[in-house]
């Protein structure tokens, strides 16, 4: 199959690194440790797996932020190199009784996905992004699809995914709008999270996929008096205010903007000038996940708010001073699971069709490459903004003419690490 | 040789380039065969003895009022207000007239052992003056006998414990103004009336006023039927005034009006050639326009800013009377249109402009877009009596680099307007249902009007209101050379010459415009038939 391979390669994650420090993120693609080959697809892993074709697949933050080699090293330990990355799949199962039907995946590897009964503390309660046992059971370590060696991942031709892990897409719901399930999850998860109670008044920090799918989540499942979004580049700026953000301003403006927003009085050497807020906003989404955007959600928060980190951070440098003097509460929003809402528990997956269809999120998808471009759309996914795009996909359904399959030579035989099995060839 | 009158030059082929004013800077410019230049007069010759002038004014009042030395008395309470920083522009030389002025006051009320004076700067919603500032317009011997001692203060809009509401008009407007001024003995206003505009009941019902007497005539409406600002009988913002200034009077607030009007001398000597002519330029002349627009070209804009702030000017005073309100300020009117007022004949289709450096509310500090806007829409162009200069649906073209730059000390609710409410609307109904209560209501803007020196958090929505007659009668502003994204924000369209103006222009009004290009500063008020 083909497949876009990341190998644990140290020296490519260096040298990725190093050139998105230097000329931006994404500029190291070329010499980082995204591979294409054709690769043996993934085995199924046990009787209630499937394989599956993806149509698309999205390039996320956290996939921009590994292939920059500037992901936390706390993640060692749940990824299994080699891997093919690619979480935000929508595709065609191809055996079973649901053969030929759509699926989103929903890619957290939960004790159920991985044979363990009974479940950990958390699975039990139906909260699977903060399974206990990511890296154990009949599965190599790996938090999600498109993380694990043993599942594959969406920018390939195929993967194995267990049946916990389908839902079924509408057969009037376009690929591009099941593409944005998995992010609209997140951003439900994150905005239910964040307990806003009706009346606050919240900040949304960053308005790529993530930003502008918590916008969306936060009008949809909450009451705030006043939404205010954070948006750099024009496209951005659109879609927040037909989001429904209640105003959206550049991130210069932040500080200004918040202190009109809830009145209060603001803090600077200079008079007139912003440093810091004496209140600030009940609730900040944090959907950049920098050390700049953590503070300045510590700078527009009242004393006793929250802040919910939703953007991937990596290793930051904060001054916690406010939080402590401020008792400010962070709080982090990963994945998805089941959610408390007024009708009662659902899963979170199907609270974020309901705001795909809601929101029209297929809007979001601004791009679509084939895999033999990645190069080129990793480095619009990581300028898109820039470029007035939202969303990035690779687009598995078309044949592409440029595309030839390496003939099964040995030069073409690439050797796949197989961790702990030693190396493996495929073909 | 006595003072030529204003002039409108008819320009044809041998005509120089116009000189266009361009913030700090300026711009030379050849307009087309058949515009119109509208000169100011040159400067009436200044009093001879302005400090003589003014003992006689005092002792010599006008209308229905005692000589000053008759009004004051032993025990008495004596409140001398005055005209803030915004007045005069450019800032005068030394000896200010408020400083002539005051002091005849002081030594009249010296002599009468009146001991119980207290000074007022007559703020209202303006940002606060600084101590130098204060010097300055009052000179080192006032300053020092007042100041150090709790006796110089400045108008706060915003304490209630200061403020005394006196009733409201017949038309439903409440008068709100400064305690002490209104319960003193007398309250003597000390003015400078640089602009027609300036003055007469205005200086008391608006300059010692509070929010919640200001909004009844700085409002959208009202300055709509204010045409023009210039020219009191037909402003309905100073027929507002008027009103309050009655109900004042007839509350028992006893005033003492002092005015005094200035020449058109405003510029120091190394700028001779922006008060002359452009044919009648010396060989010195355009040697100093050319070798200071070299320099100005050359030299970072905050330097240049600098340097046009602390220029001083010559100013002399043309007169000065006093008595009460009303029979004063008709004479000062009348001394004012004889250096000011220039006939002008018909309506053109364009109006072009040179906006300089400098508007009432950027004294010492950066003149922003808003401001920009408001010296072209709200002054300049109503700079004129009878009909604008322009014909309705006609074109405005300012010439101006309106820099996206903001005094965060002076003007810190002006960001908020420009880059948050300006963002959403440019609309001045909306703007004043919308947001106004929220701005001029902001405790933070509230707190640094009163404790430092920022204008009120509902100046800039004033500002923009000033603009409003304009708006409503112009077809299209278009701004030269200006920071493109800054005039957008503000619904005008940018241009990069003068050229891409005019074509951009015949858009609206049609081809071969009918242009006048008002020549100012030196101010001059266009008397339209």
């Amino acid at each position: 199959m083909r497949a876009l391979l990341v190998e644990r390669l140290v020296h490519r994650f260096a040298a990725a690194r190093m050139a998105a420090a230097v000329a931006g993120s994404g500029a190291g693609i070329a010499i980082g440790p995204l591979r294409l080959g054709e690769f043996d697809p993934p085995s199924l892993p046990g009787p209630r797996w499937h394989r599956v074709t993806p149509l698309l697949s999205g390039i996320c933050g956290s996939d921009l932020a590994m292939l920059d080699g500037a992901s936390s090293h706390f993640f060692e330990d749940v990824v299994t190199f080699p891997f093919v990355p690619g979480h935000e799949v929508v595709g065609v199962v191809t055996d079973g009784p649901d053969a030929g039907r759509r699926i989103v995946v929903e890619p957290v590897l939960s004790c159920v996905v991985r044979g363990i009964d009974p479940p950990c503390p958390s699975c039990a309660v139906g909260r699977t992004g903060a399974c206990e046992r990511i890296a154990f059971g009949h599965l190599r370590p790996g938090l999600q699809t498109g993380y694990c060696a043993d599942t594959g991942g969406g920018w390939s031709d195929e993967l194995v995914a267990h049946e916990a892990q389908l839902h079924l897409v509408p057969d009037e719901m376009r690929d591009e709008a099941a593409v944005m399930v998995e992010p609209a999850a997140c951003a439900v998860h994150a905005a239910l999270g964040g307990g806003v109670m009706p009346g606050e008044r919240v900040v949304v920090l960053g308005s790529g996929t993530v930003g502008l799918c918590t916008l969306a989540a936060l009008r949809r499942h909450t009451l705030p008096s006043a939404l205010l979004s954070v948006a750099k580049y024009r496209v951005q700026r659109r879609f927040a205010e037909d989001f429904g953000a209640d105003e959206v301003v550049a991130p210069s403006e932040l500080g200004r903007a918040v202190r009109r927003m809830t009145g209060t009085l603001a803090l600077a050497s200079t008079a007139g000038a912003i440093e810091r807020l004496a209140g600030g906003a009940d609730v900040v989404f944090d959907c950049v996940g920098s050390a700049r955007s953590i503070a300045e959600a510590l700078e527009v928060v009242r004393p006793g708010g929250r802040i919910v980190l939703v953007g991937m951070p990596g290793v930051v440098r904060v001054d916690l001073a406010p939080l402590w003097q401020r008792e400010i509460a962070l709080i982090g929003a990963y994945a998805y699971g089941t959610e408390e809402v007024p009708e009662g528990s659902r899963r979170t997956f199907a609270l974020a069709f309901e705001l795909v269809v809601e929101a029209q999120l297929e809007r979001l998808v601004s791009a679509h490459y084939p895999l033999e471009r990645y190069e080129e759309a990793v480095r619009h996914a990581a300028s898109a903004g820039r470029r007035g795009s939202v969303k990035v996909v690779f687009d598995l359904r078309r044949e592409d003419p440029g595309w030839r399959r390496p003939a099964a030579s040995a030069a073409s035989k690439r050797r796949v690490p197989r961790g702990d099995k030693g190396l493996e060839t495929s073909a | 040789m006595s003072p030529r009158p204003g002039f409108v030059l008819e320009v044809d082929r041998s005509t120089p380039p116009t000189l266009f004013w361009h913030g700090e800077g300026f711009r030379f410019e050849r307009l087309p065969e058949g515009s119109r230049v509208v000169y100011p007069p040159e400067p009436l010759d200044g009093l001879r003895d302005p400090d003589a002038s003014v003992r006689h004014a005092l002792e010599h009042p006008i209308g229905d009022s005692a000589p000053l030395s008759a009004l004051l008395r032993p025990g008495m309470r004596l409140t001398i207000a005055f005209d803030d920083v915004s007045l005069p522009l450019p800032p005068m030389r030394r000896p200010d007239v408020r400083q002539r002025v005051i002091e005849a006051v002081l030594d009249a009320a010296a002599a009468a052992g009146v001991d119980d004076v207290v000074l007022i700067a007559a703020l209202a919603l303006h940002r606060r003056m600084t101590d130098e500032e204060l010097r300055h317009a009052l000179g080192d011997r006032v300053f020092d006998a007042f100041a150090p001692h709790g006796l110089l203060l400045q108008h706060d809009a915003e304490d209630p414990e200061a403020l005394v509401h006196l009733g409201m008009t017949a038309e439903g407007e409440d008068v709100e103004i400064n305690r002490r001024a209104a319960e003193s003995d007398l309250l003597v206003y000390v003015n400078i009336n640089l602009s027609a505009m300036d003055g007469g009941h205005k200086s008391v019902a608006t300059g010692l006023a509070s929010y919640r007497s200001l909004r009844h005539h700085h409002n959208v409406r009202t300055l709509q039927r204010s045409r023009s600002l210039m020219d009191r009988h037909n402003s309905e913002m100073h027929s507002s005034n008027w009103r309050m200034g009655r109900l004042i009077r007839n509350a028992g607030v006893k005033i003492f009006q002092i005015e005094t009007t200035l020449n058109l001398d405003m510029f120091p000597s190394q700028f001779n050639f922006l008060q002359k002519r452009e044919w009648e330029w010396s060989l010195a002349d355009r040697a100093g326009f050319h070798s200071t627009r070299m320099a100005l070209e050359r030299t970072p804009p905050r330097l240049a800013r600098q340097i046009f702030q602390s220029m001083l000017s010559p100013y002399a005073p043309t007169s000065v009377q006093a008595g009460e309100v009303e029979a004063v300020h008709d004479v000062t009117l009348e001394h004012l249109h004889r250096q000011q007022l220039v006939s002008v004949e018909g309506q053109a289709d364009i109006l072009t402009m040179g906006l300089p450096y400098l508007c009432p509310y950027n004294v010492n500090s950066i003149m922003n877009p808003i401001l920009v806007a408001c010296l072209g829409l709200g002054y300049f162009f109503n700079l004129y009596r009878g009909k604008p200069l322009v014909r309705e649906g006609g074109v405005c073209i300012m010439s101006h680099p309106t820099p996206w730059a903001f005094h965060p000390v002076h003007h810190p609710s002006y960001i908020d307007f420009f880059e948050q409410v300006l963002a959403e609307t440019t609309d001045l109904v909306e703007i004043e249902k919308n947001y106004e209560e929220a701005f001029a209501t902001d405790p933070w803007y509230v707190h640094l009007y009163r404790t430092s020196y920022a204008y009120h958090g509902v100046h800039p929505l004033y500002m923009w209101y000033w603009c409003a007659h304009a708006l409503e009668h112009l077809g299209a502003v278009i701004i030269v050379g200006g920071d493109r994204a800054a005039v957008r924000r503000m619904g005008f369209k940018p241009a990069s010459t003068l050229a891409d103006a005019l074509e951009m222009a015949e858009d609206v009004v049609g081809r071969s415009p009918t242009i006048t290009h008002l020549h100012a500063p030196p101010l001059l008020v266009a008397d339209v038939s």
